[in-house]
């Protein structure tokens, strides 16, 4: 990482900031494996119209999480990044209410 | 003592300042000093870590809900639904205590105690003995 030179800061030798961009990358890996058995859920039943709608939400709140992700990503690849905003905690957890959610409705 | 929830009037009111400080996340960074940059990475990484949690939560009960069909319905749903609604306060909790960890560390508290983890392993120790029976016997529907 050259962040640390370009910012005029020294690196810091336990790499937070990198563990912590990982850390966003296996969660929101995570979020694809919920999505996908979600969306697998949704077409037990075959491509129905309800079905396909189901699977356009669920891509929806795969790719806000991912967009949220990508923010804090950019954000954390300086050697000194700034916290974590309230909004990007929130979103994250919303998507992951929202899968739980789609999920009890698709229950049968 | 300081920020442990006091049964009653207490309580609530704590939860409630809490889900206020979820929506106004200026807030918190009026209040004490910005600390070390790695305990809030550490902390974001915490929640991190609770929302995988969560997410796999989630995933286990659409699994069940999927690749178990040879057990009785009204068991499968019941397993299904404890996972999905366990997921979701998983993640209700890890925002929660993300807030709570901020604040504390900005004001040189001691961090929160929860018995939510203990909470969380029984629930999936009853949860995953539940399974294991259910597909041992094969109680089929």
């Amino acid at each position: 990482m050259t962040a640390g030179a370009r910012d005029g800061y020294e690196r810091d030798p336990g790499l937070q900031p990198e563990r912590t961009r990982m850390a966003w990358r296996r969660t929101t890996l995570s979020c694809a494996v919920a999505g996908v058995l979600a969306a697998r859920q949704a077409l037990r039943g075959g491509p129905d119209p309800l079905a396909v709608l189901v699977v356009a939400l669920i891509a929806l709140v795969f790719l806000a999480f991912l967009g949220a992700a990508n923010r804090r990503i950019h954000a954390l690849a300086t050697a000194r990044p700034p916290a974590l905003s309230t909004r990007a905690a929130l979103a994250t957890a919303a998507c992951t209410l929202a899968l739980a959610a789609l999920g009890a409705g698709l229950l049968r | 003592m300081i920020d442990r929830p006091r049964p009653g009037s207490g309580a609530l009111a704590s939860a409630a300042a809490n889900v206020r400080l979820w929506f106004a996340p200026q807030r918190i960074h009026e209040e004490g000093e910005t600390p070390d940059y790695r305990f809030t990475l550490a902390n974001e990484r915490t929640f991190l870590a609770w929302l995988r949690t969560s997410l796999a939560l989630v995933g286990g009960g659409f699994a069940v809900d999927q690749f178990l069909p040879h057990i009785s319905r009204p068991l499968r749903l019941t397993l299904a639904l404890v996972l999905l609604v366990g997921g979701a306060l998983c993640a209700v909790r890890a925002v929660n205590q993300w807030v709570r960890c901020e604040r504390a560390m900005r004001r040189g508290e001691d961090l929160p105690i929860s018995r939510f983890p203990t909470v969380l392993a029984l629930l999936l120790a009853v949860l995953s003995a539940v399974l294991v029976l259910a597909v041992a016997f094969g109680w089929a529907g």
